[in-house]
């Protein structure tokens, strides 16, 4: 982490299960069910967001649901010029494929929308979903395309010299959002 | 920060050149791109735009396909020329059918030369992005590469592992590539071959030279078994390919004969009843189709990684979630 950045926490690991818990419920409501739905979580922390969000709908619904995982470094729009090449991580779709499923995008941050963008027309490669719905722990404003989340856990005001860090145990060693705040010659 | 893949540079000329820590990340980067070609709609668009020349001034089938399905796969444009049917046979230098490429707006050559060399001396005087698809006796990296992810993926590490390679040494631009490939990932390597076909002073570069090929079927993990080059018989390398069979041919008696489970590759394309038997090349030990299938993945990577991403634009990745 950059010296001279200050943290704030937004949400303690409480307050994000709590958080998942009800984006759970809303997901099966917005779908009317868990029929065909599928739960996409974006490399790497949607993916593990996506994990305790499907956990949640199997406890309270009871049935188990398809899932996946998507990394959509090779449908980025700024590969030309992010100067080093990225680690490109793994896609997993569910064996039965998305054609004619409801699929849920999980992401972590919503900012730009631009990774929003790839996931849809990596999606879109893959096969023809019969709907989408977009689903974020954290959305931090600031779009650049006509992007909305469908399933929003916590809106955040940001700052210049501010970003939002969701971290994942898996990660992170810890579940919680955080603010950070960088002075402006650190960042 | 999202991690970021080692830089190759502007080209890949050879192995000799890249350190471990770039081998490691092209073989890293091969992972996800295996699963590419097993979609429904085998593209994604990381070179969309992007035009790329195949450069083939020697005759390969299955290097140039496997190329051209990599850059397909990445949505690259691509042009195929030969050597025969070309301004070439008009006399044209390496250098003017590059630069009349380059006037022509082209992002990325692919080379195949016979001649030692070719490939770094083209890098050396064109801006776009140079790739060694063979030259001469000097070095076939993409070859080694995907030799060494076979391996990889069966035995899991090349770090300890005993491999040896068995033919014509002498003139392999394969074995060259393994030989840097394989030290730099801490193997140990071996070569068996006639006496004719092993170049003066090897054990220099650190490997061990075996004299019968059942010693070295013995202490190998992995033998990678090279073509025997026919157009070596007239040079009087080897006396006949019947006696080569003999001699150093890859037989299943052989393989059972050795302690140990050995894993058989081969660069092909081969000579069945010469360097290896039918049913060794068709048989439990043999990697040999998985080879070509791992060389569509080893070429997208480094597609992927050249590229694009010119160092003087590397800025730091940029933060993650920040979509």
């Amino acid at each position: 982490m950059v010296s001279g950045s200050e943290r704030v926490t937004i949400l303690n690991e409480d307050a994000v299960r709590r958080t998942l818990s009800r984006m759970a419920r809303e997901i099966v409501e917005v779908n009317e069910g868990t029929e065909r739905l599928i739960l996409l979580g974006i490399q790497r922390r949607g993916k593990e967001l996506a994990e305790r969000i499907r956990e949640e709908i199997q406890k309270s619904e009871g049935v188990a649901v398809a899932h996946g995982s998507l990394d959509i470094t090779l449908y980025r729009d700024d590969l030309a010029t992010v100067g080093p090449r990225p680690v490109i991580g793994e896609s997993r779709l569910p064996l039965s494929g998305i054609d004619e499923h409801a699929v849920v995008i999980v992401d972590d941050v919503l900012y730009t929308g631009r990774t929003v963008r790839a996931a849809m027309n990596e999606l879109m490669d893959w096969g023809r979903p019969s709907r989408m719905h977009l689903c974020v722990l954290v959305d931090r404003g600031g779009r650049e395309l006509p992007i909305q989340p469908d399933v929003v856990g916590r809106k955040v005001q940001v700052q210049e010299h501010q970003r939002v860090d969701v971290l994942v145990p898996e990660l992170d060693g810890r579940l919680a959002v955080e603010l950070v705040t960088t002075s402006p010659e650190a960042a | 920060m999202s991690p970021a893949a080692s830089s190759l540079g502007k080209d890949l000329v050879g192995l000799e050149d890249l350190d471990a820590g770039q081998i490691r990340s092209i073989l890293d980067t091969a992972e996800p791109f295996k699963e590419i070609s097993e979609r429904k709609i085998k593209k994604v668009p990381v070179l969309r735009g992007k035009t790329i020349v195949n450069l083939f001034m020697e005759p390969s089938t299955r290097t140039r396909i496997s190329f051209e399905f990599a850059e397909k796969r990445l949505s690259a444009d691509t042009v195929n020329i030969a050597a025969s049917g070309s301004s070439v046979q008009k006399g044209e230098t390496l250098v003017d059918t590059a630069r009349n490429l380059e006037a022509m707006k082209i992002d990325m050559v692919v080379i195949r030369h016979w001649a030692s060399g070719a490939a770094g001396f083209l890098a050396d005087r064109i801006p776009s992005n140079v790739i060694n698809a063979g030259d001469g006796s000097h070095e076939h990296p993409t070859q080694a590469l995907l030799d060494l992810l076979t391996i990889r993926d069966h035995t899991g590490r090349i770090e300890g592992l005993k491999v040896c390679i068995v033919g014509d040494i002498l003139h392999s631009r394969v074995a060259r590539s393994n030989i840097f490939g394989l030290l730099k990932l801490g193997a140990e390597v071996g070569v068996c071959g006639p006496r004719t076909l092993l170049p003066a002073g090897i054990g220099e570069l650190g490997v061990t030279v075996f004299r019968r090929v059942e010693e070295a079927i013995e202490w190998a993990d992995v033998l990678n078994v090279l073509r025997l080059q026919l157009e070596r018989m007239k040079g009087g390398y080897v006396p006949t390919l019947r006696e080569y069979n003999r001699v150093y041919g890859i037989s299943t008696r052989r393989l059972e004969a050795a302690s140990g489970e050995t894993l058989v590759l081969h660069p092909g394309p081969m000579n069945r009843g010469v360097e290896i038997d039918s049913d060794v090349a068709d048989g439990p030990h043999s990697v040999i189709l998985k080879q070509v299938t791992n060389g569509v993945a080893v070429r997208m990577a480094i597609l992927y990684l050249l590229a694009g991403g010119a160092p003087e634009q590397a800025e730091a990745a940029k933060q993650e979630g920040v979509g």
